[in-house]
């Protein structure tokens, strides 16, 4: 199937120190390719992985550049120490656009093997740019040095059947399919502007395809927009040292004393092993972090429907291959077996769903009121085929339930879907809507920043009460969860470059209950030193959750529990063995934030990057409604009582909640302050000169940006 | 009254940091427990007696997704 369309060669090339020294340019209007070198001002300012691609994205676009802009690029990098095979976690791979939703650089990242792959093939980034006339397989094949155009009209859109046919396509038997990796998207990806991409691996004991998501902001629908179905890399050889370390045996040494906390300590910690990043959902419900109908309260007593042992007892596979890249013993990428699907183009087939995740079970069960495991199952599945952000649709639908439920829109504004709370139906229905382009799929596939709009312009909403519970910032949607008695994590949310995304900081334990933080400026701190600190992962090409989702046994002893010193440490060493380098853990936050600074004057210069795009709708900061007030009255009349001096008991509701808002509003207001000044940026949020002096980022071409607006 | 994560907080006669832990529904399971300092570990937790005026700190190693 496919025709081959063009054809190039190139010398396959060598990796040092974790650098092949090449990136690879790719533009599908007129199917050309560019070699371009990985310079070490490059390597020094930018390491790799998200820096590369906010490098490389900044140079391709203008502040007119929009997401379909034929200069817009996606791209890919998987940083230096991404495809190691001796610790947990390093098979990432960061992509970076401008976003559909948000008009601004969007990063997100993905498990699954492209990334390490495509850097054994021979290339440290890959930048797609351009437009094609018609649907493209672009082919990189890293044995034999061949990248090649596929007409790719003929193959289908959903991700579970493309992936799959490309893989065995490409491989030359069973046993080959191990060394391909697909990145596709799927039918929705066309119709909203929350596609995303899946990042496949082969699971050779179920003998399927599995995908990990690079989720966030509407990445797949570029990819879309760009007529790309597919990429495939090929690479066969994957073995302990193709990055030419400059010192294996750290690298080994560090790693076999993870593997041995991982053994001896997960099934005492978090279980990842065995349920995955779901294992928290009862967690967040007991700590009232578990958002619910639209944020509108943390938790709910049906929550024990949807618990963490019930996908373990009734649906995951255990004891198989969940590990979404080579040595990773963590293994939390579960998945459900033979689930029988009832709904959509594929009802009455069995499939593998991957899954679920937290987000997946917060996001499209309890913030929809949905607490059915079998429907959030089958909502995960089609949310994936399809190519949809899951946390993107999960948070908007939450928005139009609350917007029905306190009848701003109706039914028929709705074409006719019942889009209650619980309606687990109607949710799937909104699904495949969107991927056959319905009316209403396509309307809701804009995200709420458009939403909004459009309801108060077509269905006379209010304006102010949309405002208030339409939770985006900057056009993202929030990810899922309830934060309302965490400042901290208000900012963590609303001051993310990208738009409120957990991936900065996640403070709300410190902050909320450990009470660690209780000035502003030790939640600036925080706002400070973990964002800086989780940026570096994508920098380097690690996952996340080997960090702290299982610590040392002896954590507990350090001055600093929550940073996870000895894994720090570990961090340290990897990168010194892997580029020869002598950073310390200081040099290693001075890194990221020379990424991280760039990343947000990037922001103002493409027009969204100062204070008036740092404000979190009110539903984050505390209670929009009467019933939200009431749901923990106690709690909010005993703060107006001890911190505001006010009386309750002489005051109505409504002055009730009017002061709540005010107090909240104003310290959210005191928290900006003093994370800007902790940043090194002006009051209204610009980055100073002289901070970027100090880091060695103080580039011309950052300057020309920042100077006019200080 | 006792000292819990730096607020003021009841505390009653025989209160164990099991007692506390479960009175304040801290149902997560990876957490640090220091009384006045003191790291208590976890095979303790029952019978380890929390004394009026006591300052405890339960510190929740979580950092999120």
């Amino acid at each position: 199937m496919g025709n081959i369309l063009k054809t190039y060669h190139y010398e396959l090339g060598k990796i040092e120190r974790g650098y092949s020294g090449r990136s690879l340019y790719i533009n599908v209007s007129d199917m050309s390719i560019q070699e371009k070198v990985v310079t070490d001002f490059m390597k020094e300012k930018f390491i790799g992985g998200k820096g590369f691609d906010l490098w490389h994205l900044w140079h391709a676009v203008t502040p007119e550049t929009r997401w379909d802009s034929p200069e817009n690029e996606i791209v890919f990098s998987v940083g230096p120490l991404g495809g190691i095979t001796q610790y947990a976690g390093t098979g990432k791979t960061l992509v970076c656009s401008i976003s559909p939703l948000t008009d601004i650089p969007i990063d997100s990242n993905a498990g699954g093997y492209f990334g390490p792959l495509l850097k054994f093939s021979g290339w440290d980034a890959l930048e797609l740019q351009g437009k094609a006339e018609k649907d493209l397989i672009v082919f990189i094949d890293g044995n034999e040095g061949i990248i090649q155009f596929e007409d790719g009209e003929e193959y289908p859109e959903d991700s579970h059947l493309l992936a799959e046919e490309l893989t065995t396509k490409y491989a030359v038997d069973e046993d080959d399919k191990v060394n391909v990796s697909v990145v596709s998207s799927g039918s929705a990806a066309k119709h909203t502007l929350m596609g995303m991409l899946n990042f496949s691996f082969y699971d050779p004991r179920r003998k399927t395809v599995r995908f990990k998501q690079a989720a966030r902001g509407g990445i797949g629908t570029i990819l879309r927009e760009k007529r790309i179905k597919a990429l495939v890399v090929k690479y066969k050889g994957i073995k302990g040292n193709l990055n030419n370390v400059a010192d294996l045996g750290t690298i080994n040494k560090v790693g076999v004393k993870y593997h041995k906390q991982m053994h001896d300590l997960d099934y005492k910690q978090n279980e990842m092993r065995k349920i995955g990043t779901a294992n928290t959902v009862m967690i967040m419900n007991q700590y009232d972090l578990l958002p619910t109908r639209n944020f509108q309260t943390g938790g709910d007593p049906e929550t024990v429907k949807i618990a963490p042992e019930v996908f373990i007892n009734h649906y995951l596979t255990q004891g198989l291959h969940d590990g979404c890249w080579y040595g990773c013993t963590m293994s939390c990428a579960k998945a459900a077996d033979h689930f029988l699907l009832k709904t959509g183009p594929y009802a009455g087939q069995c499939v593998t769903v991957d899954g679920p995740e937290y987000e997946c079970v917060a996001g499209l069960g309890s913030n929809l009121g949905i607490f059915d495991p079998q429907a959030i199952l089958e909502e995960n599945f089609y949310c994936d085929t399809y190519g949809i952000d899951l946390i993107s649709f999960a948070t908007c639908t939450a928005f139009i339930m609350e917007c029905y439920q306190r009848g701003q829109i109706t039914r028929k504004d709705m074409g006719g879907l019942d889009l209650h709370f619980g309606n687990s139906q109607a949710v799937l229905e909104l699904l495949h809507q969107m991927s056959r382009g319905d009316e209403f799929g396509k309307l809701a596939g804009l995200g709420i920043r458009k939403l909004k709009k459009i309801f108060v312009e077509r269905f006379g909403a209010d304006p102010q009460l949309l405002q208030d519970i339409g939770m985006e910032v900057k056009g993202l949607e929030y990810s899922e969860y309830a934060h309302k008695e965490s400042l901290a994590q208000q900012g963590g949310f609303a001051l993310a470059n990208k738009g409120p995304q957990h991936d900065e900081a996640w403070l709300i334990f410190m902050d909320m209950v450990n009470k660690q933080i209780p000035t502003f400026e030790d939640k600036a701190y925080a706002l400070y030193y973990y964002p800086m600190f989780r940026t570096w992962f994508g920098l380097v090409g690690l996952c996340k959750l080997p960090w702290n989702d299982i610590v040392p046994a002896d954590n507990y002893k350090t001055d600093t529990p929550a940073k996870v010193p000895e894994h720090v440490q570990n961090y340290v060493e990897l990168f010194n063995a892997v580029t020869g380098q002598n950073i310390d853990k200081e040099e290693l936050i001075i890194q990221s934030e020379r990424v991280y600074q760039f990343q947000r004057i990037f922001n103002i210069r493409m027009g969204k990057g100062e204070r008036k795009d740092d404000y979190p709708p009110y539903r984050s900061l505390g209670p929009v409604s009467k019933e939200e007030y009431l749901s923990r009255q106690e709690l909010y009349d005993k703060q107006l009582r001890e911190i505001q001096g006010l009386d309750p008991d002489t005051m109505s509701l409504e002055e009730k909640i009017a002061k709540t808002r005010a107090y909240r509003e104003d310290q959210y207001e005191q928290l900006v302050d003093a994370v800007y000044k902790r940043r090194g940026w002006t009051e209204e949020g610009v980055p100073k000169p002289e901070r970027l002096k100090e880091i060695g980022m103080d580039l011309p071409m950052l300057l020309e940006v920042i100077e006019p607006r200080l | 009254m006792i000292t819990v994560n730096t607020e003021e907080s009841p505390w009653h006669a025989g209160m164990t940091v099991r007692a506390l832990l479960d009175e304040k529904v801290f149902t997560f399971r990876h957490i640090i427990v220091r009384v006045n300092g003191e790291y208590v570990p976890e095979e303790q937790y029952d019978s380890y007696p929390i004394k009026d005026g006591d300052d405890v700190m339960v510190l929740h190693l979580m950092a999120g997704g």
